[in-house]
């Protein structure tokens, strides 16, 4: 804070005031509060700087063998450098498009780069998370879908996004049937049955599923659409540049969340959602959209659009009420993908796939584990075991590792990203197997 | 600096890249033995660049953004502050910036310390009894407050109550957010001064109502004189009250929202609490409750045991979940920062020195803009455009006219209360002499206005793009490169 004394005086003569408490004049005085409040005395930078050092130190960055949502891909150094101009990070909301061309432009990228992952027509300018993203996915199936409020979602969704979506359901008051799974995958046949009541507005399911299993899909588009219902996919959009993506499978909506974009593991955030849709969806489609326009002198220019479907016009009839995205992440996933590009992103899936599998054969080879289910699977798996997991995992953290997820029943989870090496995955093994 | 309009698709060469990765040692060929039918036919068309291509385009990008860090930025209720560069630099230390979010909470200690100490700060502050700091953003952070008021009831057996009450002069968040959250909204009538009409609450009292959205100060920027008389009113009725906190920084030091009976708000860190805006996010929004209601906050939550280390846990009665782990950690980071550089020495003087600013870019221009309303303001005021409209100069106009002597502009046609609303909140990290240059342009402004206006009525003319074409952008919203393409 800048003011001198000086100013201070300055200030309160133009104001017609004595002191900065007489513009606290009209403020009932019991509500006042004239004391300091408990939280520590001002530090310096160097204070600062040795308590978050202090701070860190009580965290163990460890080599991580997990996944459960958020998945250890590479970061590339540039990203960390251009996220730093702080025209884009000290910047707002594009309200005023003639000095905001640089934020509107990297979201019309940031669109494109999310249709052509997931195929579908368009992308909204990124939502909180991807379990956020999938809850207002369902709002979106709910108002296309004409007078039917009961929305399916597979068991095959991880917990942490179905978890999300119920809260969402619960208090908007939608009806939410978690169709539980077979063998690891959705079970269409219980679906198709559901749809038999007449009052499904949309079904829910994702790939890679909660056990990594890539499902196949074939058969759930035509009857969710032969009983006028929407389909959303939830999808890792990192493997959309292998696997078949949700415009493939004629999903109406995909969503999911964008963390594996190369962005970093953070403790959970700041990650970001990403939903497109087709094109008979776009006006139910939640949050800021970016459209290309012209301006006063010709000149190609970026401009949010479709505004009439947002909360600040719309207020309580908005089918949303959010009103920001995570535009710097946005940002970040823009960055990581034009650096990879189209090559880039395949031998990142490439080399994951390749290290989940040379890491599952080992572990399968050892007798001591067997594949949960005989699905093929990207760079996430789920083992099968008499072991005791929390044991091994306790091991592996005291060699600074993070083992596989301990799912319950015998069941644990494995990921791998390219940042693995060949070696790691070696000792990993060995640590697992030491008894 | 040459004028640069490239997409970045445009910048493409088959073949080109930007990236290094190891080389494939495994010798499996796993990926390529995936069933054929579960793969993707041909490739995205993503852009094949190299590493510099991609510095100098957003490089390029940066340059035609407007960023706190480039001017001032006085855009009401946005609470543009100064981002202290320290933030960002502990923000990215890789202890933090590489634990993973289901990592055994013993190898995260520092993190759930901090998540932990933010949360007891901000409670604090707020004079209220405990926060979660998951919710992702003001909007989110709402609509959390919002469900927390609803299972409340819920858990009462009070399940008629399904209203809230809204005052017509709030943020478009707060009726959007009540209807996700399964609330039908009541408006409440502003008196011509903007505060709330407490006659014209009274009938809406009744037994259906869940609870009462206010920000204190509101939209104006005034401060409810009434908040006692209002808070006992909905407290008689049943209801709760719930804290907007966008406008939570002149209170800094001043006011807590608990002590004027508020039992549930939301706090935007990126506002408040000095983390950057992004762009438009990430932010945060965490929410803090009286203790009556800290079983329902949302799940995860971070506990500290007796041995004073920290777990996560989910507690039965909360309202669920609404995010997939502990929010945006990395934005608390940032806020936390900013909490331990000001300390309790310094942090009192943010509402005050926020507050006198406002007030002296207030009084310093109202002879030339109408100031429908008199009285000292908070952190914010709204003038209804200029006073001498007879050339036709709007709202829209000096905004625009803003941009081309170097300032953001501020928040226009909000509150929906005045025709021609320009909100205006300078922040308490602002120095007198930048407010001085801004009064001294928005003089130049209104002068031009007067003996002058084409010249006003076609700004911007000096940005980088002018006047946008709007209409045809909605009427035929082309929003990939793909489409514009015509593919």
């Amino acid at each position: 804070m800048p003011h001198t004394e000086e100013d201070i005086k300055v200030m309160l003569d133009r104001i017609g005031v004595k002191s900065i408490d007489d513009l606290y004049s009209d403020v009932p005085s019991e509500v006042i509060y004239d004391r300091e409040y408990d939280i520590p005395s001002a530090m310096s930078e160097i204070e600062l700087r040795k308590h978050f050092e202090e701070l860190g130190k009580k965290n163990q960055a460890l080599t991580i063998f997990a996944g459960g949502g958020a998945y250890d891909h590479y970061s590339p150094s540039t990203i960390g450098h251009l996220l730093a101009r702080s025209e884009f990070y000290t910047a707002y909301t594009p309200y005023q498009p003639e000095i905001s061309q640089g934020t509107l432009q990297y979201i019309f990228e940031y669109q494109s780069m999310i249709t052509e992952l997931t195929g579908m027509e368009s992308t909204n300018a990124s939502m909180y998370d991807g379990a956020t993203a999938t809850a207002e996915a369902m709002f979106m199936m709910v108002a296309s879908a004409k007078k039917k409020n009961r929305v399916l979602i597979s068991g095959t969704v991880a917990d942490r996004i179905i978890n999300v979506v119920l809260t969402y359901a619960k208090f908007h008051g939608i009806d939410v049937t978690v169709i539980p799974e077979k063998d690891g995958i959705s079970d269409l046949d219980a679906i198709k049955k559901e749809l038999e009541a007449g009052d499904v507005a949309g079904v829910i399911l994702s790939t890679p599923n909660k056990y990594g299993i890539i499902e196949d899909y074939t058969g759930f588009a035509d009857a969710i659409h032969a009983a006028k219902g929407y389909m959303a996919i939830n999808a890792d959009p990192s493997t959309l540049a292998v696997l078949r993506t949700p415009a493939e499978w004629n999903a109406d909506i995909a969503c999911g969340d964008g963390q594996t974009l190369g962005m970093p593991l953070s403790f959970g955030g700041p990650y970001l959602g990403y939903i497109s849709c087709s094109k008979n969806m776009i006006r139910k489609m939640p949050g800021r959209v970016v459209g290309v326009t012209t301006d006063a002198d010709g000149k190609r220019a970026f401009v949010l659009t479709l505004q009439a479907r947002e909360q600040h016009i719309r207020r309580e009839k908005a089918t949303s009420n959010i009103c920001s995205n995570q535009s710097l992440m946005a940002l970040y996933a823009t960055v990581y993908l034009s650096l990879m590009g189209k090559q880039g992103l395949e031998e990142v899936n490439r080399l994951s796939c390749d290290g989940a599998h040379y890491l599952c054969d080992k572990l399968v080879n050892s007798g001591k584990f067997t594949l949960a289910f005989n699905k093929p699977f990207l760079k996430e798996f789920t083992l099968r075991t008499d072991l005791d997991i929390a044991k091994i995992n306790k091991r592996l953290l005291d060699h600074g590792i993070m083992g596989g997820l301990n799912l319950g029943n015998g069941l644990v989870s494995f990921a791998v990203t390219e940042k693995r090496t060949r070696e790691e995955i070696d000792q990993l093994v060995t640590l697992m197997l030491e008894d | 600096m040459k004028y640069y309009d490239k997409i970045i698709f445009e910048l493409s060469r088959p073949g080109r890249k930007g990236y290094e990765l190891p080389a494939d040692t495994y010798g499996n060929d796993a990926l390529s033995h995936l069933p054929a039918d579960l793969m993707r036919k041909g490739q995205p068309e993503l852009p094949e660049v190299s590493e510099l291509d991609v510095v100098r385009h957003y490089t390029n990008l940066s340059t035609k953004n407007f960023g706190v860090d480039t001017g001032f930025y006085p855009l009401g209720s946005c609470t543009m502050k100064y981002n202290p560069k320290i933030n960002e630099e502990v923000a990215a230390l890789p202890q933090f910036t590489q634990i993973h979010p289901l990592q055994d909470v013993k190898s995260a200690q520092g993190a759930l310390e901090l998540y932990y100490n933010l949360q007891k700060a901000l409670a604090n502050i707020a004079g209220l009894y405990e926060f979660t700091l998951n919710p992702y953003a003001g909007a989110h952070g709402e609509l959390t407050g919002l469900m927390i008021m609803r299972q409340y009831h819920i858990s009462n057996g009070d399940t008629k109550r399904t209203k809230i009450i809204v005052p017509d002069s709030a943020h478009g968040t707060n009726p959007a957010s009540a209807m996700v959250a399964g609330l039908e909204v009541v408006e409440v009538k502003s008196k011509p001064n903007g505060s709330i009409d407490v006659e014209d609450l009274k009938p809406l009292l009744d037994d259906t109502v869940a609870g009462i959205m206010m920000t204190n100060p509101n939209t104006l920027g005034m401060f409810e004189t009434e908040i006692m008389e209002i808070a006992k009113l909905v407290h008689e009725a049943g209801g709760l009250l719930y804290y907007d906190g966008a406008n939570l920084n002149p209170l800094l030091g001043k006011v807590r929202p608990g002590d004027m009976g508020f039992d549930i708000m939301h706090i935007n860190l990126h506002k408040t609490f000095s983390t950057p805006h992004g762009g438009g996010g990430p932010g945060s929004g965490p929410v803090g409750v009286t203790e009556k209601l800290a079983r329902f906050l949302p799940n995860p939550r971070v506990k500290k045991l007796d041995d004073g280390t920290f777990i996560i846990e989910t507690g039965e009665d909360s309202l669920g979940s609404i995010s997939t782990f502990l929010g945006n950690f990395g934005v608390m980071m940032r806020a936390y920062a900013y909490i331990l550089t000001l300390g309790k020495e310094n942090i009192r003087n943010v509402g005050p020195l926020a507050t006198l600013n406002a007030n002296y870019i207030k009084e310093s221009l109202k002879d030339d803009y109408l100031l429908p309303i008199e009285g000292v303001c908070k952190h914010e005021f709204v003038f209804d455009g200029l006073k001498d409209k007879s050339t036709g100069v709007t709202t829209l106009n000096v905004a625009k006219r803003l941009l081309d002597y170097g300032f953001h502009a501020p928040t226009i046609y909000f509150p929906l209360l005045f025709h021609e609303s320009m909100m205006i909140e300078p922040t308490e990290t602002e120095s007198l002499e930048t407010l001085d240059e801004f009064i001294e342009v928005m003089h130049k402004v209104a002068r031009e206005a007067r003996e002058t206006p084409d010249l006003v009525k076609d700004a911007p003319v000096t940005t980088i793009v002018r006047k946008l074409d709007e209409t045809t952008a909605a009427k035929n919203p082309i929003l990939t490169y793909s489409s514009l393409m015509g593919k």
